[in-house]
């Protein structure tokens, strides 16, 4: 029996929407430590961390995300380790945002001139103190606009999470379609749910842009 | 002895010699000038003697310690030795008066007052004290190598190192830099400075060294090496500054 396109089925998506939402802070939140690991690792002057973070970026940069989820729900299955698509989504989306972070900051750290470095290193500062007061400070500045922006892609990317079972805006969509069979109106409403989370987010990555090249 | 003494110093990049054997003595309180073509090694014999480079052999010592030990403690060296770059290298995300107190709160574990004091005594000696708000790009290049300098003599060091500062500044603003070095000359400072400015070395450092070939080609008062050179390498490189 068709169901028709009403007000309670779009807060059925809105009720998904949180879903999304949370996916993408744990995505954001873990990503953002194991990629300030990543980072680390990569600008350290030690030749086997910058090969362990490099082989871990290009293992989750050059795969697709799809492919990771099916691996790691899929997979850990036939170890015998069942894992909830809840467990599954939140491992592959923190480890997949991580990638990306870590080089969109590691670009951004080895963006600051080596001579930030040797002045604050003729200062006797440590190792520490120069990223502490010299180099985060700096890097952090032209780190905001991508990250932001980047935030934006793991918001859509969210959307994947479908394929493995879990619930959120684009697998609510999918369920309200079939229940209603109004595809069109069904997922002209979820893109514009996403349009809304992403809009203010792409505007401030952009003003903040701008800001970059104004003064401090 | 001498408050940096350097022995036989050998230093390449890859395949190319860049110090061959340079020996330099450099006592307390005296202004040694160092002159040499583009490329004869004297921003690398700076950067060695604050442990910025490595020696590959030879020996450093500054205030008796030995730089190049295994194990040396760079960061207690730079408390001694304090260099100024070419290019002012200041951190730009901080206020003048930051630049100047980071290093006396973080490295010497002042306090904020302590350090504060120590901002305006040292922006006062390079007559910048009204700019202690300012932040670098609200400064002149002949301004921000003045808070280059300030911040360098905030940690006392024993000695300080110039690596052509005035070299990236506009012809009207050398004047008021070199001056800046001048006065600091006046009141007893230690310094090394690389200098293209022929005239300056001549009137302000007690000794003249002309770097060529990686060595320590010529050396001595600098009324005196660099009016009458005794080397033909000198003399070609005196001339070709002068023209
Ligand atoms: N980090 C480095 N890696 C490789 N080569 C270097 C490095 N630093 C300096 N060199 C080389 O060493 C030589 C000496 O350089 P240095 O900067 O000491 O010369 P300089 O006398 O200061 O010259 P200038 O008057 O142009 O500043 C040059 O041939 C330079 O290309
Ligand atoms: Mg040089």
């Amino acid at each position: 029996m068709l169901r028709a396109f009403t007000f309670n089925e779009v807060l059925f998506l809105l009720d998904a929407t949180k879903w999304t939402i949370a996916v993408t802070l744990i995505a954001f939140v873990g990503g953002g430590l194991v990629g300030l690991l990543i980072m680390i690792l990569k600008v350290v002057n030690n030749r086997p961390a910058q090969w362990g973070a490099a082989a871990y970026v290009e293992l989750f940069q050059g795969t697709p995300l799809l492919a990771q989820l099916f691996v790691v729900y899929f997979g850990m299955g036939l170890f015998g380790y069942d894992v909830s698509p809840w467990v599954a989504v939140s491992v592959v989306f923190t480890l997949w945002s991580a990638a990306f972070l870590g080089e969109i900051w590691r670009g951004c750290v080895q963006a600051i001139p080596r001579a930030q470095w040797e002045a604050s290193a003729a200062l006797g500062l440590s190792f520490a103190q120069q990223i502490r007061y010299v180099i985060a400070a700096q890097a952090a500045r032209i780190a905001l606009p991508p990250t932001v922006g980047f935030l934006v892609q793991i918001i859509k990317n969210t959307s994947l999470a479908s394929v493995i079972g879990f619930i959120e805006l684009a697998r609510a969509g999918q369920i309200v379609n079939s229940a209603t069979f109004r595809p069109f109106l069904v997922y002209c409403t979820v893109a514009m749910i996403y349009f809304a989370l992403c809009y203010p987010l792409t505007a401030l990555s952009r003003r903040l842009e701008g800001k970059l090249h104004g003064a401090h | 002895m001498a408050l940096i003494r350097i022995e036989n110093a050998w230093k390449s990049f890859g395949k190319v010699p860049v110090l061959q054997g340079v020996s330099l003595e450099v006592g307390e309180g005296e202004i040694v000038a160092i002159l040499g073509r583009s490329g004869s090694g004297k921003s690398t014999l700076l950067r060695c003697i604050n442990g910025l480079e490595k020696i590959d052999t030879g020996n450093i010592w500054v205030d008796g310690t030995l730089v190049n030990a295994a194990g040396a403690d760079v960061r207690k060296l730079r408390e001694k030795v304090g260099i100024v770059f070419q290019s002012y290298n200041l951190f730009p995300h901080l206020s003048v008066e930051r630049n100047i107190t980071l290093a006396p709160t973080v490295v010497k574990r002042m306090t904020r007052e302590e350090a504060r004091a120590i901002a305006s005594d040292v922006l006062r000696r390079v007559g910048l004290e009204d700019k202690i708000g300012a932040y670098p790009d609200q400064l002149s290049g002949g301004q921000q190598q003045r808070v280059a300098i300030a911040r360098s003599l905030a940690m006392s060091p024993k000695a300080i190192l110039f690596d052509e500062i005035t070299s990236a500044l506009d012809p009207e603003l050398t004047g008021e830099v070199l001056r800046t070095l001048a006065e600091l000359a006046r009141q007893g400072w230690t310094m090394v400075l690389v200098t293209h400015e022929i005239g300056f070395a001549r009137n302000v450092a007690h000794r003249a060294v002309f770097m060529h070939d990686g060595k320590a080609w010529e050396e001595g008062p600098p009324k005196q090496v660099l009016v009458k050179p005794e080397t033909k390498e000198l003399r070609n490189f005196i001339a070709s500054v002068l023209d």
